[in-house]
């Protein structure tokens, strides 16, 4: 049985496929209305479908378009996908502990693939930052579902472009997912404060150019946690 | 833009996409981070993820919404609650997508 063989028929890689399972929906709906904009933004179908497949990154997809669209200078293209990413390098501070110990090869491709939602599930189904072997084929088993719903999604968006109506807001999907997600992260005052501030600031700094937001949002938030750590009275040994 | 330089910046962007998620998982050594940084960065994923949703939410072209009467709010209202009842993403999705468009359709919010 060759290593291949042997992954996809580990039960982690069916768990796997199987908790990312109840967000495809989302990721697809998501995927589809980032096919749509990109097509509607005017970019040329073909590039609009390599985009899609090889950059894999909805958030900046989604805000470049227009930008691509308008004939923004390519600088202002990259600088805005950077800053919508950079939560990206922060997930992967909390990644290393578990992918540090692999090849620069096989670190690069998971790297690659992990996103948001495979981050969430990944960090629920193991808090314990070591690794281990079943967590190779678990992120995998997550990957194919998480990475499938979303390209299926967005080809069938960019083939339908302009047939389907913006006003529907199927896009709101993808974020009803992302907030379900975000719930089942928060557990008690110490992570809904910096959830509330993060979104707060990204609201009110939307203004910055280049979604600088983003980056104003982590540091609030991290700011925000790290103060409720310092200042928060030692737990009574009871407490759960 | 024409054609190449529409490839120059996909190009880009792929590499944009592996270096940020690559960060500190491609560099083979630690790479130094302050301890209350270490500690606060427990809190960046979360920050991160509402900085995402929330401008979704509240805001139109770049704009704070004025009225409440707007399908997302009651959308994402109603996929919280069902969240937190029933702890499904599936129906937690058809649930918050299916109350914003019956708004959204039937009283055009």
């Amino acid at each position: 049985m060759s290593p291949w063989q042997a992954l996809i028929r580990h039960a982690e890689y069916r768990r796997g496929a199987r908790e990312m399972g109840g967000v495809a929906l989302g990721l697809g709906a998501w995927g589809l209305v980032t096919g749509v904009a990109m097509v509607q933004s005017g970019m040329d179908p073909w590039l609009a479908a390599l985009m899609s497949v090889t950059v894999f990154s909805g958030t900046a997809q989604l805000a470049v378009a227009p930008l691509i669209a308008s004939g923004a200078p390519i600088w202002v293209v990259w600088a805005t996908a950077i800053c919508l990413n950079l939560r990206f390098a922060v997930f992967s501070a909390l990644w290393r502990p578990y992918l540090a110990h692999l090849p620069l090869g096989r670190r690069a491709r998971m790297a690659f693939f992990a996103a948001d939602l495979n981050y969430v599930l990944f960090m629920q189904r193991f808090p314990e930052p070591r690794p281990s072997p079943e967590q190779i084929p678990y992120f995998w088993g997550g990957v194919l579902v998480n990475a499938g719903s979303w390209h299926l999604g967005s080809l069938l968006g960019i083939a339908l472009g302009h047939h389907i109506p913006a006003q529907w807001g199927l896009g709101f999907a993808g974020t009803v997912a992302l907030l379900a997600m975000t719930c089942s992260l928060l557990s008690d005052r110490s992570t809904w404060l910096p959830a509330l501030v993060g979104g707060s600031a990204a609201v009110a700094a939307f203004a910055l150019p280049l979604r600088l937001n983003m980056l104003v949002a982590i540091a609030a938030a991290v700011v925000v946690g790290a103060v409720i750590d310092r200042t928060r009275p030692p737990r009574p040994a009871s407490a759960p | 833009m024409n054609d190449w330089q529409t490839l120059l910046t996909i190009a880009g962007m792929v590499l944009i996409t592996l270096l940020t998620r690559g960060f500190f998982i491609l560099p083979s050594r630690e790479l130094p981070l302050p301890d209350w940084l270490r500690e606060g960065l427990r809190y960046a994923p979360i920050g991160a993820l509402a900085a995402v949703i929330a401008p979704e939410l509240v805001m139109n072209q770049g704009q704070l919404i004025t009225s409440w009467a707007d399908a997302r709010l009651f959308g994402a209202a109603a996929a919280v609650v069902w969240y937190v009842w029933r702890r499904d993403m599936l129906s937690t999705i058809i649930v918050g997508t299916g109350v914003m468009l019956m708004l959204r359709l039937g009283l055009g919010w």
